[in-house]
């Protein structure tokens, strides 16, 4: 990973008046607005916002799927928009987890094979890669359920699977879509409960979300409104 | 960057296929289908023409063949002025001063619709014909049991002949026919020689023949009047132009035609047969070949619809893929080598299909697979799935994540 410069302290993600337009003319749609926010290292964020508040589209800037029309966003000390695609599929890589709502592992593919995919992408030798996809199920409490196929498994299990997945890679930041939208209220209580310890143990851990319960495990929360921040707490747990 | 092993590119591929195998079989079938069709139909083509050259060696390379012009015996009228062919003409050709380069040329008398008996069994000779004993060298024709009959049997006309191994077979099954006596056309003849088996070509038997000396034939059943070919041989296979040259001055000679005028005979080489066979030999095989590759095209996109369907019902695989940090280049390699997959799966099970096939008789014809064809189909094959697998694994490669991730 790199190194950090005194002059960017800890800042993980650093954004200055990213805007971002769908369509042209008067079919356009203005997602955000002009968004700045900076992000330190070891930050628990809740982003908010309604449904068209723009906040999927501030999570695929941040998880370098989708680039701003305008402004500035780094990553680490990368400005994302002076890399290739070539270059942006290493970032995705190195320095980003994903976690999605509908949980997105691969069908037919087992958990363990799930989890090693990041570091094979990465050309992790089989056998390193497979004893990090043990640990990183370790961690996330589904050590015996490697062997199995996403459809073997329950959503919460799905999703913990995807974090594992996530997490596999010791990236710089792990961005949650609506981690919980598809899980019920046990499901959701496991999984918050996984990522503050994991925010514990030292990374940070972006989280979008719609609801409160959600955000309130968050220890900061940054409210979004017609794509313009229209608030920005912290708070200590 | 983007250190993926090309063994694990291989495993995701290899999964790829395995997980609709119904689809998969279907589409190998396709290119196996195009695979063993080149191979069989181009070893067909080159079967025949090997087989119709064989048989044309067999008649002899240095041999040439003088017919007239006009039809023969039997069609005067298609053409008043040209003058038939006699034996004087083929008396003329024995020249050793003016035709240096011929060995010997034998005139050929056929005569038609004559049947043989022996007993209560009968045969129907394709050919009874009479000549000199120098034809059976000409003609490439020894025996393989007796002898033939010789030039003092020409002169007094006996009633002497040597026959063909069907004849043979007809009239005396697997018995000895030498010096038997056998009826043909009403006459009695006696059996000296029976000839080495020639082989079929086409419809013609080479070895339904009765060859008497040509004084009997004229005496018995033709009459005296016009022969129907002489049959000329070379000194050696090199000299074959020369001695046709030779030919046609003696021809043009006897027949009174003059420099540039158009003769009203043809002189004929087996080479100049063979090299028209070969000819259309090629021709057939070409055909064949095109054929052949019409339905390896066929199969070849077969591969491209199934690689696109197999993109598009993987769209969100493959946006998962790149949002956790696929490149490009992993998930177009893992696309590309399914499509090299199924097609080298269908090249090689059409290969092992298509030389498997041509150990049969197709059509009377011995295939004969040829090595290059084999090469050809495989490698073919595997461009195929290069080429038709490309674009849609191009289309899958440059996929955006967020639109891949969104599909539903």
């Amino acid at each position: 990973m790199t190194t950090q410069t005194a002059t960017q302290k800890s800042l993980v993600v650093k954004v200055e008046g990213v805007t971002k337009v769908y369509g042209v003319g008067e079919t356009a749609v203005h997602a955000l607005r002009g968004v700045s926010l900076e992000i330190e290292q070891g930050e628990f964020v809740a982003i908010m916002g309604a449904s068209g508040s723009g906040k999927s589209t501030l999570m695929n800037i941040l998880g370098c799927l989708d680039i701003p029309t305008q402004g500035d966003y780094w990553i680490r000390n990368l400005n994302v928009a002076e890399l290739d695609e070539e270059q942006l599929s290493v970032v995705r890589s190195q320095l980003i987890g994903f976690v999605f709502q509908s949980f997105n592992l691969i069908p037919r593919t087992t958990a363990a094979n799930n989890v090693e995919l990041p570091l094979a992408y990465q050309g992790i030798s089989l056998h390193k890669r497979r004893e990090r996809a043990r640990e990183a199920l370790a961690s996330v409490g589904l050590a015996d359920r490697g062997g199995h196929e996403p459809h073997e498994l329950s959503g919460g299990q799905q999703q913990r699977v995807a974090i594992a997945r996530a997490l596999v890679t010791k990236p710089a930041m792990l961005l949650a879509d609506e981690p919980t939208g598809a899980l019920d209220t046990q499901s959701t209580k496991e999984i918050l409960e996984l990522l503050h310890e994991i925010n514990r143990s030292g990374a940070t851990v972006i989280v979008i979300t719609h609801e409160e319960e959600v955000a309130r495990a968050a220890r900061r929360m940054i409210r979004l409104r017609d794509g313009y921040v229209v608030e920005d707490v912290k708070w200590v747990a | 960057m983007g250190g993926l092993g090309l063994r694990e590119v291989w495993r995701f591929a290899w999964r790829g296929i395995t997980a609709n195998r119904m689809r998969s079989s279907l589409t190998v079938l396709g290119v196996l289908i195009g695979v063993s069709s080149v191979i069989v139909l181009t070893a067909v083509g080159t079967g025949s023409a090997v087989s119709v050259q064989q048989s044309i060696q067999k008649l002899g390379t240095n041999s040439i063949t003088v017919s007239a012009l006009g039809g023969g015996r039997f069609s005067r009228s298609a053409n008043s002025n040209a003058k038939q062919l006699t034996i004087s003409d083929a008396t003329a050709l024995n020249d050793p001063v003016k035709a240096p380069d011929v060995k010997s040329a034998a005139p050929v008398l056929q005569a038609n619709g004559v049947s043989c008996t022996y007993g209560n069994l009968s045969s129907s000779p394709q050919s009874v014909i009479g000549t000199w004993p120098s034809y059976f060298e000409a003609a490439n024709s020894p025996v393989s049991a007796g002898t033939y009959w010789t030039s003092d049997d020409v002169v007094a006309g006996r009633p002497v002949v040597v026959i063909g191994t069907t004849v043979a077979s007809d009239l005396f099954g697997t018995d000895s026919p030498l010096n038997q006596v056998i009826r043909c056309h009403g006459q009695s003849v006696t059996v000296v020689g029976v000839m080495k088996t020639k082989g079929t070509t086409g419809f013609q038997d080479g070895d339904s023949i009765v060859i008497a000396p040509i004084t009997f034939i004229q005496r018995s059943m033709s009459g005296y009047g016009s022969i129907s070919s002489i049959q000329v041989e070379a000194n050696s296979a090199t000299t074959t132009t020369a001695a046709m040259d030779e030919v046609t001055a003696i021809m043009d000679a006897q027949h009174k035609i003059k420099a540039g005028g158009s003769a009203d005979y043809r002189v004929l080489n087996q080479a100049s047969i063979l090299a028209s066979s070969n000819q259309s030999g090629h021709t057939l095989t070409v055909l064949l070949g095109i054929v052949a590759a019409i339905s390896l095209l066929v199969g070849g996109i077969g591969i491209t619809n199934i690689m696109l369907v197999s993109v598009t019902e993987r769209t969100r695989e493959i946006g998962i893929r790149k949002a956790i940090g696929a490149p490009k280049i992993a998930i177009l390699s893992q696309f590309l080598i399914e499509a090299m997959l199924l097609s080298l799966l269908g090249g090689l099970s059409g290969v092992l299909l298509g030389v498997g096939i041509s150990h049969f008789t197709i059509l009377g014809v011995k295939p004969v697979v040829s090595l290059s064809s084999v090469l050809l189909a495989f490698i073919v094959s595997a461009l195929i799935g290069l080429i038709f697998g490309g674009w849609p694994a191009n289309r899958a490669a440059s996929l955006r994540p967020i639109e891949a991730l969104r599909y539903e």
